[in-house]
């Protein structure tokens, strides 16, 4: 184990550190969980770290891929998982991992998030929720709930927000879990089911910006906010034989779907081996 | 064969083997094409959801190593400028072949015109490279389909295939060149194996290009779309992110006299130099024009000679980095009392940049059209008559 632990240190870039995330904030949590998952991995000899490609898009979350020592690249705001879909596809073998957050995922890059799913291109994307645009310093997202204050929603919010886990296994997602950051052990184990799967995978980990979420919203440091996160989970398991009434307010964490289903690059490797098995065109 | 499947053929023998796209008129054809002929070559191709994301999964492709392509029209050449810009600051070499057709916004679908000449210069924010040419016939768009992807790969710029309606639509009889007689080049690659603490991914070589590697080799390096320094990290100092720009914008201009090439059509020449004894009389018309405009304009320069005008075409064939020099010639050889006569299917663009070069050596003068036909010999004629100054002899 101490072994898995020098190795996932050694999977972040010292030179880069510290990291640009405010005091309490939970993304260093979410990204040590991937840390870690991938460690286990490349430990265990099932991932190779060159071989593992990390794509971020733009916001606080994505700024994850300039800290870790893979290949990464740091995208256009919402297009991470479509930058992605190009490295996939021209190079199956690589492990292509994304990491985005909700604005960058499910606001600017929705289009792309519900395609992917549907293609189950076999992709690992971790998306850092936190509610709310913390690069910006504050304004509402997707995610951001009803009556919550953010700079845009200087009156209390009115939109509803997404269900991330609901929407990715409506599209056709064939992993799907969700975690928060003060479980971050079992955050750890769904990135890593997400990773081992074959196929379209997400995972929703619920995080926290106190510094633009939680000062506006009654939760002013970090602790506040993952005292909110541990009192509002509830486990798949437990959520099935509640009353509806008793979930509301509270989120579901776990593992929604894990399903294994033909993956879009294999798929597409068989078209590639039925084209070549005939003559086409003037190609050589 | 048409245009579009020029423009296909000669990306795949360029070594192409990844396209993504999103469907559009009038370039659909070059993405049917590449999805039957793509997986039989061991290539792969993409329908997207949307533009942005066709533009975003060639950059991903060609960062893995692969030559990689987009084809679209005005409106998605709209929404793939973002990416575009991200290709250009992480230095991703790709190819965007932008048919176009009518604008602003979705205009006459899809009649032709070249409105969008500034677009691929400027259409994306911010001081950056980009190298643009314009075929004029079915066999130079096979040749400026290689052609840009070599210089693409050879600058790790993104380079534009600025088509027109009526080229890509247009069928003619070709002879495509054996597949073993074309120069491909590639993109520079590190000398350093992965793994040695000496590689830096952004250090540019002699020729301003830094060596470029896989993602997925064992590099581990950063791309992003941050000013960054040679590690690839995000930079927060203003004098190093200007010049890296400027370094991004120095290794196209210093490979200008080599990437500008025009052809001057006169009465019994054509090549890349004025016709010999070019202007025999004054005054002197040199018409200039580029893609579909140019092949009725040299129609009309040999209909203003038969009435007795002394007329040449310049017809240009990158577009960018704009070719100042021969502008400069062809104003010298027009003199001030000649004039040099900028045709093109938009309210002028290229106009512009003719007049910059020219600098004032002689007169010059837009004819345009936007109604959504090609110009007509007949009317760059008139226009060369009509204004033209006093015939001679």
């Amino acid at each position: 184990m101490a072994n898995t632990a020098d190795l996932a240190l050694s999977l972040l870039r010292d030179d880069r550190l510290p990291h640009i995330w405010c005091s309490g904030c939970g993304h260093g949590i979410v990204l040590g969980a991937i840390v870690r998952a991938l460690a286990e991995r490349i430990a265990a000899g099932t991932i190779d770290p060159v071989k593992v490609v990390v794509v971020s898009g733009i916001g606080c979350a994505s700024r994850a891929t300039g800290y870790l020592n893979f290949d990464g690249v740091h995208s256009t705001h919402g297009r991470a998982i479509a930058f992605a879909t190009g490295i996939k596809l021209a190079r199956p073998e690589l492990e292509v991992v994304v990491i985005t957050g909700d604005g960058d995922l499910a606001a600017i890059g929705g289009n792309h998030f519900i395609h992917a799913a549907r293609r189950n291109i076999g992709l690992t994307v971790v998306c850092f929720n936190n509610a709310i645009y913390g690069m910006t310093s504050g304004q509402y997202s997707p995610m951001t709930p009803r009556e919550a204050i953010a700079t845009t929603a200087p009156y209390g919010h009115i939109e509803r927000p997404f269900d991330l886990c609901e929407l990715a296994l409506a599209c056709g997602a064939t992993y799907v879990a969700r975690g928060a950051a003060y479980f971050a052990a079992r955050l750890t184990e769904y990135v890593g089911g997400a990773l081992d799967h074959d196929g379209f995978s997400f995972v929703e980990a619920v995080s926290q910006c106190p510094t633009y979420f939680g000062r506006r919203n009654r939760m002013s440091t970090g602790v506040d906010m993952l005292r909110w996160q541990k009192d509002h989970a509830v486990t798949l398991a437990r959520a099935a034989s509640a009353e509806p009434e008793g979930l509301a307010g509270k989120f579901k964490v776990g593992v929604f779907r894990d399903r294994e289903e033909p993956e879009y690059t294999k798929e597409y490797d068989r078209i590639i081996k039925a084209a070549t098995s005939r003559t086409v065109g003037d190609g050589k | 064969m048409q245009g579009n499947e020029a423009c296909a053929q000669g990306a795949l023998q360029a070594g192409v083997r990844f396209f993504a796209g999103y469907p559009i008129t009038p370039s659909s054809e070059i993405a049917e094409i590449l999805a039957e002929d793509l997986p039989a070559l061991g290539g792969r191709f993409i329908q997207m959801e949307d533009e942005i994301a066709s533009m975003a999964a060639v950059i991903g492709a060609a960062l893995t190593g692969v030559k990689a392509m987009t084809a679209t029209s005005g409106p998605g050449f709209s929404l793939k400028q973002e990416n575009i810009g991200y290709a250009a600051m992480a230095e991703v070499p790709c190819l965007i072949v932008q048919v176009q057709r009518t604008g602003p916004s979705t205009g006459l679908p899809t009649s032709p015109a070249q409105g969008d000449v500034m677009q691929a210069r400027w259409g994306t924010h911010g001081d950056h490279p980009v190298v643009v040419m314009s075929p004029s016939s079915v066999r130079e768009t096979y040749d400026l389909s290689v052609e840009c992807i070599n210089w693409s790969e050879r600058l790790r710029v993104p380079a534009i295939l600025l088509l027109d309606e009526v080229v890509a639509h247009m069928r003619e009889n070709v002879t495509l060149p054996a597949p073993a007689s074309l120069d491909l080049w590639s993109r520079p690659k590190p000398t350093l194996p992965p793994g040695d603490p000496g590689f830096l991914p952004y250090r540019p070589g002699p020729d301003d290009v830094p060596p470029m590697a896989n993602l997925g080799d064992g590099y581990r390096y950063h791309v992003t779309g941050l000013h960054h320094d040679e590690r690839g990290y995000p930079l927060h100092e203003g004098a190093e992110a200007g010049a890296l720009v400027r370094r991004l914008c120095r290794k196209v201009d210093r490979v200008a006299s080599e990437l500008c090439r025009v052809e001057w059509v006169g009465e019994r020449e054509r090549g890349p130099r004025p016709p010999s004894g070019f202007p025999a009389r004054r005054p002197a018309t040199v018409v200039v024009s580029f893609g579909a405009s140019a092949r009725s304009a040299e129609a009309a320069c040999r209909m203003a000679r038969a009435a007795g005008r002394e007329t040449a075409l310049l017809r240009l064939i990158t577009i960018w980095p704009f070719p100042d020099a021969a502008i400069a010639e062809a104003a010298a050889l027009a003199g001030e009392d000649g004039e040099l006569l900028v045709v093109e299917m938009n309210l002028g663009q290229v106009v512009r940049e003719v007049a910059r070069a020219a600098a004032g050596r002689a007169p010059v003068r837009h004819y345009g059209n936007i109604d959504g036909e090609l110009i007509t010999p007949m009317e760059i004629a008139a226009e060369i008559r009509e204004r033209g100054g006093p015939a001679r002899g």
